[in-house]
């Protein structure tokens, strides 16, 4: 299992997202700090993404972009402000436009990542922090949205199952 | 009655049971919640609400904008005074939103959890 719990927390606009991994703590870093790892899984399967730069260093930032279905890029930047290798990442993320540089009007997420070994497995907290309900709002309607619906509909289709008797 | 229908009501009490506890908790700091409590049932400025703590105008209007920016209460000019008031559909709207942010992490996790695994086999 690999999701254990998360937190919602609407009144500081965080998230605090808990999952843990059959894999050493130094391996699970490395799955941030390679770039070609880490486009992976950052972005949903229908909208890959692709990282141009990523410098894994306090004050270093990344670009990347994930490419649409039709072929439609969205642009994205990373600022990492705080890296404690290989338990800790603190970084600020947001989107941009087409050149990389970022987008003002839409803000950053403020993000920490720690890893920890508990039981013989690696356990990898996230916690997310927006700066509005409209940002929040913004980034979930802009590329990411098909990941979601896909998800979505995983629920549904859990919910619409028929009871056993 | 039928069964599935039943069952169905149950899921639907429980996820409405789910989202109250829910949003009690987004009212965990007793000032925040001192303030919600009294602007659901009376008519309030910043001031106002300010004169009922033990503490500076200043950090009152703190906690009022840390709330307003989570869409807790509005706020509305009014001369020289400003009226909070509840904004109990932007608390709802909030967590509805973190909920669906949560789904990109759980297949971020998954699909980190895929990307360890094929060094496995």
């Amino acid at each position: 299992m690999t999701f254990i719990s998360s937190h919602q927390d609407p009144e500081a606009l965080s998230l605090t997202f808990v999952a843990e991994f059959d894999a050493s703590v130094e391996r699970v870093w490395q799955v941030w700090e390679d770039p070609r790892q880490l486009e992976r899984w950052w972005g949903p399967p229908t909208y890959p993404a692709t990282f141009q730069r990523h410098e894994f260093m306090p004050g270093g930032s990344a670009n990347y972009y994930m490419t649409s279905p039709e072929g439609e890029k969205f642009h994205g930047w990373w600022k990492i402000t705080a890296i404690d290798a290989p338990r800790r990442l603190e970084y600020d993320d947001g989107f941009a436009d087409e050149n990389g540089v970022p987008d003002d009007k839409m803000g950053a997420t403020h993000s920490v990542m720690t890893l920890e070994t508990v039981e013989g497995r690696t356990r990898m907290t996230t916690v997310t922090v927006f700066e509005s309900a409209e940002q929040l709002q913004q980034m979930l309607e802009m590329g990411m949205e098909e990941g979601v619906r896909e998800g979505m509909g995983q629920i549904d289709a859990l919910l619409a199952e028929p009871a056993r008797a | 009655m039928d069964a599935g229908v039943s069952y169905n009501q149950m899921v639907v009490d429980q996820v409405e049971d789910a989202r109250l506890d829910r949003l009690f908790q987004a009212f965990a700091d007793a000032t925040r919640r001192d303030i919600l409590a009294r602007v659901i049932t009376g008519e309030y400025s910043v001031s106002g609400l300010a004169a009922h703590y033990a503490m500076s105008f200043a950090a009152v209007q703190k906690h009022v904008a840390v709330m307003e920016r989570a869409s807790l209460v509005t706020k509305e000019k009014r001369g020289r005074e400003q009226i909070v008031r509840p904004d109990l559909e932007g608390v709802e709207k909030a967590r509805r939103l973190l909920e669906e942010y949560e789904l990109i992490w759980r297949q971020r996790a998954d699909r980190i959890a895929d990307i360890l695994a094929e060094e496995k086999e």
